[in-house]
């Protein structure tokens, strides 16, 4: 039986309505289709988590009978109250709080890597401040350009904590938190630590919420420039499953359109000698990764065995649970398996001198520029993947080269590492690497040909989902989990030996690669996700060939190159190892 | 371990223990624990720093971020170790406005340190603190336990030289 909640009423700028209790002005205001502009407020409702600081002050309105000003925000709504967003002291008083943020924050908007995507400029604009009439005493944090995949500059930062909001709830992770108090205040890593000396995971959801430059990523774009430029080097580029259906959102297009030719047409334009897939890497991921893990099924391996192509949970889990070390698949992510073939195999086929390749990709995520500088990732003195852009740098390349995405027409890739099945499309989705491993695993413990591919029941954005999947004489128990928070309930089961899965699917973003870092804001907007998720399904459900075992290119590379899946070759160049680190 | 000065292995083994048994009987919850478990190191090891602080987060489960953040936010927490004698300058508003930061400035001067380091002598350590609730007595200064009130520039002096044999008065 539901409980019938009593309504309250109240009204906003005069219009009357009913809200249930615990209503915020905010959520009643948009009941009635009135704005009040908000900053610090970040309302993620679909992954269950709000930032609710209220101290930015942006949102105050009139409490008419008290006469006295709120946040919209915070403020939850009593019965009979009258609500004035737009009183003169409403407005007046929102303005002078904006001023206020705005009297200590450097104003390089020209060159900055928000400009034209920062929530800040976009309020200052709107709420048409020409002047600050309160100057502040400007801060003087020192950048923090440690870490491989994230920026730091304190100086932009607005103290609104959804970074801290998203770090300790959503992910756990526990890397950001406000250092000191009143006018020193700061939000900083433990004991002010340089970002790569913590146990960030590079996820960079963080960034993904910060409403100015204060997290950014890490600009790699320079670097592309000037291997493009060099004249002597080879340029590579691999683009991943989910820039495919997010890259056109930057140029208008609505979330979820599939522009996988005319990205590869860019690219081109770019200069880029070689355009190259990912999803040739993840077709091949699945093959060594149904192999170990049916080799550790039928061996009494160790289980479950979790798949590792997620850079920030495998970061996460050499972290925070470094006894549990021998659980990940040994295999390499997608992108280190191509970029590792690229300067091999690639190399050899197109008699190039891998020196002269440079290897770059193209990820929807922070934590991929991270996984391609680790120590493990190189062969014969050259990185696997030299330079890691994100779907937004890209699309910041595309513009500084003036190129009219929309009517690009669309090019099919190169040649070489670029065959792809269904299969490798839906890598980019929570569920899809497990749904890919699955489809290939089914025939290879079975030896009987798998009809219906597509697992529906396993798809989706529940935080943690779980299945049992029939294989014959005996059946694979699954578990798939995105967001790092339920990562951890996952590690925390296998560790205390209450897991009973064989195979465990870890994505550190909301709803996988899709919702990376490195993707176009989305602003916490779950359609936005979804959109991109469907389109992904959709690419799949259109590819003529749906298992990772069925692409040619993939048994041609085994033939002339790799022997066998799990060969000694193949573990050379496709195969990592995990070490444990502190977590700070 | 990648971070140097985050070793613990410069903290006193025996002194670890009894805050271990000090953490093992608390019940509750880790969070609402962690300031009375740093009140604790405090006393045992005289000031918090940065290798204590980790290994109070990981006997608590917690991060190094959420401890830092809450040593960094009371003033009676130290991360730097501290002179024999430290000198709260109350920085409240009724204070301010009386003149606390004259009074503030000149017990620096005096003593010959900055704020929130330890003199050169060992005996001082100078940090300027909210609000205490002794309003009424503004300026007020406070050294180790003694509560000062009504403390003008020109009393800073002989307050200050009542320490200075290192002999509490
Ligand atoms: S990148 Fe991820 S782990 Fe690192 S601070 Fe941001 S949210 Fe936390
Ligand atoms: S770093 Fe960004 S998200 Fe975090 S508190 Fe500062 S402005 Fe907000
Ligand atoms: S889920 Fe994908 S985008 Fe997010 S950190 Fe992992 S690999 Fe990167
Ligand atoms: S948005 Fe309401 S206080 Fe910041
Ligand atoms: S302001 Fe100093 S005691 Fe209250």
């Amino acid at each position: 039986m539901k409980l019938i909640e009593k309504m309250i009423r109240c009204s906003i700028n005069g219009i009357t309505l009913d809200v249930e209790a615990g209503t915020t002005i905010l959520q009643a205001a948009k009941k009635v289709g009135v704005d009040v502009p908000t900053l610090c407020h970040l309302d993620l409702h679909d992954i269950g988590i709000a930032n609710q600081s209220a101290n930015c002050r942006v949102c105050l309105v009139e409490d008419e009978k008290r006469h006295q000003l709120v946040p919209a925000c915070a403020e939850k709504v009593v019965e009979g109250m009258a609500v004035q967003t737009d009183s003169l002291k409403a407005v007046m008083a929102r303005r002078t709080s904006l001023e206020l943020l705005l009297s200590n924050h450097p104003q390089d908007c020209l060159t900055c890597i928000k400009n034209l995507d920062c929530e800040l400029q976009t309020l200052a604009h709107d709420m048409n401040i020409k002047e600050i009439h309160y100057p502040g005493e400007k801060m003087n944090h020192p950048l923090d350009l440690t870490s491989k995949g994230i920026s730091k500059d304190s100086n932009k930062c607005i103290m609104c904590r959804r970074c801290i909001t998203m770090c300790d709830e959503v992910q756990t992770v526990g890397i950001l938190s406000p250092l000191k108090r009143g006018f020193d205040v700061v939000v900083a890593t433990a004991f002010h630590l340089d970002m790569d000396q913590t146990s960030c995971t590079y996820c960079g959801q963080c960034v993904s919420v910060c409403p100015t430059a204060a997290l950014a990523e890490m600009n790699d774009t320079p670097k592309v420039w000037r291997a493009l430029n060099h004249p002597e080097k080879h340029v590579v580029v691999q683009i991943a499953p989910a820039v495919r259906v997010a890259l056109a959102e930057e140029f208008g297009f609505p979330p979820g359109e599939i522009s996988t030719g005319k990205i590869v047409a860019a690219l081109k334009r770019l200069r880029f000698d070689t355009v190259v897939d990912t999803n040739f890497g993840a077709d091949l991921t699945v093959i060594e990764e149904a192999h170990e893990l049916v080799d550790r099924m039928e061996n009494g391996g160790r289980l479950p065995m979790l798949t590792s192509c997620c850079p920030a949970w495998v970061q996460f889990i050499e972290h925070q649970f470094p006894e549990l070390l021998d659980v990940p698949s040994s295999c390499k992510s997608p992108q280190q398996m191509v970029g590792t073939l690229i300067k091999s195999y690639y190399a050899e086929k197109r008699a190039i001198d891998p020196k002269k390749i440079v290897s770059v990709s193209v990820m929807p995520c922070l934590a991929k520029k991270a996984e391609a500088a680790r120590d493990e990732f190189h062969q014969n003195g050259l990185r696997d993947v030299d330079y890691v852009i994100t779907t937004r740098e890209l699309a910041r390349m595309i513009k500084e080269a003036a190129i009219d995405f929309k009517t690009l027409q669309e090019q099919p890739f190169d040649e070489l590492l670029s065959d792809s099945t269904g299969a490798a499309a839906i890598f980019g989705t929570t569920g899809g690497v497990l749904e890919a491993a699955a489809r290939t695993a089914y025939e290879m413990m079975t030896g009987k040909e798998l009809k219906e591919v597509d697992f529906t029941a396993i798809r989706g954005l529940e935080g943690v989902r779980e299945a049992t999947i029939p294989m014959g004489e005996r059946s694979l128990r699954i578990g798939i989990a995105h967001e790092l928070g339920n990562a951890r309930k996952l590690l925390e089961a296998i560790r205390d030996g209450k897991s009973h899965f064989d195979l465990i699917e870890i994505m550190a973003c909301p709803g996988g690669c899709i919702g990376g870092g490195g993707q176009p804001y989305h602003h916490g907007r779950l359609d936005v996700i979804k959109a991109r998720q469907e389109a992904l399904y959709r690419l799949d459900a259109t590819l003529p060939k749906r298992k990772s075992h069925q692409n040619e290119e993939v048994i041609q590379l085994y033939d002339v190159f790799l022997e066998k899946p799990g060969s000694h070759k193949a573990h050379q160049l496709l195969h990592t190892t995990y070490s444990a680190k502190t977590r700070i | 371990m990648k971070n140097k000065i985050l070793d613990i292995s410069s903290l006193d083994r025996a002194l670890l223990d009894q805050l271990d048994t000090y953490i093992k009987n608390l019940e509750g919850d880790n969070e609402e624990n962690l300031i009375h478990v740093l009140h604790r190191a405090q006393a045992l090891f005289g000031h918090l720093p940065h290798n204590l602080q980790l290994y109070v987060a990981r006997a608590l489960n917690l991060s190094g971020a959420k401890v830092n953040g809450v040593v960094t936010f009371y003033s009676f927490f130290n991360e730097e170790p501290t002179g024999k004698y430290v000198v709260s300058v109350c920085m409240g508003t009724a204070c301010f406005v009386k003149g606390a930061d004259k009074v503030l400035q000149k017990i620096l001067d005096i003593i010959g340190t900055k704020k929130n380091e330890m003199s050169a002598d060992g005996l001082f350590t100078v940090k300027d603190v909210r609000c205490i609730g002794a309003c009424g007595l503004a300026p007020v200064v406070t050294i180790n336990d003694k509560v000062y009130g009504k403390v003008q520039v020109n009393d800073v002096e002989t307050l200050i030289g009542r320490y200075k044999g290192g002999q509490s008065a």
